[in-house]
């Protein structure tokens, strides 16, 4: 591999990266606050590629559309947190994994319901629609670095709102211990309801930014969760810059095992996660026990 | 969608609508046999396709086809009612046994159908080839296996094997100028398959495969496997991918503006039933199938106007298989007047049909493989168009099958 072609494939790694960091974010949020095994991730990702399609149909503008998909998911988030998972904190993990695993059924018959089983695209908006010639043969489209912009400035906002704000100081405290932060008089009930929308708010928009560039299908999700939940691992429950480098580990994994030793490429992220979780037991960045 | 999904239908009800149907019967002057000794008097049909996850379009598509054959036959087989019994594969290789054993030993259907996947499509046919019993008429999964070393007297495949539409591919890439190809699909049956079939095509016309990219399914990831294309720079590519699948690769090479430097060819399943969703990244790619839109024979005329009228939307290849699947339930049931007992003589009956399918006509072989012509198939306007034949009556070589 020569230099130009080892770069590019860096470039594909850190690309692919961005985006597992963008549905893993809201996983680990949910995970590791409020403690829930949110198994419907995928599901709430595969939504936002539908809606992506649905509300630019609609609206005939991609960002309107992103926009009003994360108002719907928002909304969708708080009414599930509310009426379903609130109901389940002092409940065993299994009720909760059980719940979530019945939201995915129910999700995945709304979709098809809704949209019935044809494959959909989102076409790219026009303003991002050109590319860039790299090395001889390949030329990179503009939408894909477009989105690692989003990706980077949606972790500079995380990293923000958590390390510097009220609200993060109440995520963070939360994530550490709940009874006391109850006991200081902080309602942590709707601090879950709004972390839990935040989250669902954020795998729908991986969902949606990535649709021009995936293809919008049933059971899209599915994939996309385990594949998030072995980038949370390796991060460290809870931690959103462990899922960050997590991302990033994976992204490159991924790619260079795919060129490397193409007949282990499936095994490549798993023993990747493997090696780390021997090595650090409670992830990257997870708290000890 | 009428979804009998093992509900646990209780013999008296089945007894109930049976002894009804009896009466009716009677009128007539077909007395079905297996009425006779009081069981059913309902053809039951067993399907097992995905309706659920990226496969959901394939298992409905093939449904619509089916129903649309049979009702336009007036919904009878032999002349008795028909009643489904549709069981949703999940694209489950593990549970496709027990699926199978509970259509065949709960649900005793005369018939099965399917699966559209060729991990499952073998599980199904060792299970059914030793019980000799139902029939059972693969709609779609290609695994070559079916009708080779799986083959057996009661299964039919009404589709194509992997072998079939990817074999004339690579010789249609070598006559179109090109020395050197990669080959890219899903590491799977069906992409394992119909890669080899290609490569052997290509290279006895002189080409030469100068690397083999497996996928690990269904991963949708390309971007490092487009990379690789790019710095091997070969004169074409070869590709298999169904589904969301093909939908993203497609226009991923499309965006990696390798489409305009590197032809891509393939198997028709890489733009069949997306191309519109895949937009104009699917435009002018060449790919070989045993359909294209645009037949000129009368039952494609008259198939595809009758679906659009029922469904409201085109068909398809995979309502073009469902279709005849129908078609060769008919005759089977024809033969026999309704004895769906009569196994032998129904079998026999399958063997020598011969179909005025929309795809042109089909008969089948002595492995029990559909034989049909092999079509060029060039994407305009998200319209699969017919080139050309490439391949006439195509006879699956079936190695392994022990009928031939």
């Amino acid at each position: 591999m020569d230099l130009t072609a080892f770069l590019i494939q860096v470039l594909n790694g850190v690309q692919y990266g961005f985006l597992l960091f963008l549905v893993a974010s809201g996983l680990t949020l949910i995970f590791g606050i409020m403690g829930i095994i949110n198994l419907a991730h995928g599901a709430f990702f595969m939504i936002g590629a539908y809606l992506a399609y649905s509300l630019t149909a609609l609206v005939g503008n991609f960002f309107v559309a992103v926009l009003l998909g994360v108002f719907v998911m928002v909304a969708v988030g708080y009414l599930i947190e509310r009426f379903a998972i609130s109901f389940l904190y002092r409940r065993d993990h299994l009720y909760q994994v059980l719940l979530t695993y019945g939201l995915i059924l129910v999700f995945n018959e709304l979709q098809k319901i809704i949209w019935g089983t044809d494959f959909h695209s989102v076409p790219v908006p026009a303003l991002l629609a050109g590319s860039v010639p790299l090395g001889s043969t390949q030329s990179y489209p503009i939408y894909r670095f477009f989105i690692s912009l989003v990706c980077l400035a949606i972790a500079a906002g995380m990293y923000l709102v958590i390390a510097r704000t009220r609200l993060g100081m109440m995520i963070r405290a939360g994530a550490w211990d709940r009874e006391v932060v109850q006991t200081l008089g902080i309602n942590i009930g709707r601090l879950f309801a709004i972390v839990f929308s935040l989250g669902a708010a954020l795998a729908a928009f991986a969902g949606m930014i990535g649709a021009p560039v995936s293809s919008v299908y049933p059971g899209m999700g599915d994939q996309v969760l385990i594949i998030s939940f072995v980038v949370v691992v390796i991060g460290g429950i809870g931690s959103v810059k462990g899922a960050f480098i997590g991302a990033m580990l994976i992204g490159l994994g991924d790619t260079f095992g795919k060129v490397l030793v193409p007949n282990l490429a499936s095994f490549v992220v798993y023993a990747l996660m493997a090696a780390v979780l021997l090595w650090r037991p409670q992830g990257l960045f997870g708290r000890g026990t | 969608m009428t979804a009998t999904i093992f509900d646990p239908i209780s013999r008296r009800t089945l007894l109930g609508t049976g002894a009804a149907a009896a009466g009716l019967a009677t009128a007539g002057s077909i007395v079905p046999f297996r009425l006779a000794i009081g069981a059913q008097a309902k053809v039951r049909i067993g399907i097992l396709l995905p309706y659920s996850g990226t496969y959901a379009m394939l298992g409905n598509a093939i449904t619509d086809g089916l129903k649309l054959r049979l009702a336009e036959a007036g919904g009878k087989l032999g002349g008795r009612e028909v009643e489904f019994v549709i069981v949703d594969s999940q694209m489950s290789v593990p549970k496709a046994p027990q699926n199978t054993q509970k259509l065949i030993a709960k649900e005793k259907v005369d018939f099965l159908v399917g699966p559209v996947h060729s991990g499952i499509a073998a599980a199904m046919a060792k299970i059914v080839g030793r019980a000799g019993n139902p029939i059972m008429i693969v709609p779609n999964a290609g695994s070559n296996a079916v009708t080779g070393p799986l083959c057996a007297p009661n299964i039919f495949r009404t589709s194509f094997s992997n072998w079939q539409p990817a074999y004339p591919g690579g010789k249609v890439m070598a006559d179109d100028g090109h020395k050197t190809a990669v080959t890219i699909a899903w590491k799977y049956g069906a992409g394992i398959q119909m890669m080899a079939a290609g490569t052997s095509s290509f290279e006895k016309a002189g080409g030469k495969v100068v690397k083999d990219i497996q996928v690990p399914f269904p991963s949708v990831e390309f971007q490092a496997n487009l990379s690789e294309i790019a710095s091997l720079k070969p004169d074409a590519v070869f590709a298999f991918f169904s589904g969301g699948g093909a939908v993203k690769f497609v226009k991923d090479y499309a965006a990696a503006g390798l489409k305009e430097k590197i032809p891509l060819y393939g198997p028709g399943f890489l733009t069949e039933g997306v191309s519109m969703a895949q937009g104009a990244a699917a435009e002018g790619i060449k790919t070989t199938l045993h359909y294209a839109d645009n037949l000129d024979n009368a039952a494609n005329k008259a198939f595809r106007a009758g679906y659009k009228k029922m469904y409201g939307k085109e068909a398809n290849v995979f309502s073009v298989q469902g279709y005849d699947t129908g078609s060769l339930l008919l005759i089977a049931m024809d033969a026999v007047k309704g004895d769906s007992g009569a196994k032998k003589a129904m079998i026999a009956a399958m063997e020598k049909a011969k179909i005025a399918s929309p795809r042109g006509d089909i008969s089948f072989s002595a492995a029990h493989n559909v034989v049909q012509d092999i079509y060029l198939r060039k994407v305009v306007k998200g319209h699969q168009n017919l080139m050309g034949v490439v391949a006439k009556q195509l006879v699956d070589p079936a190695r392994g099958c022990r009928l031939t």
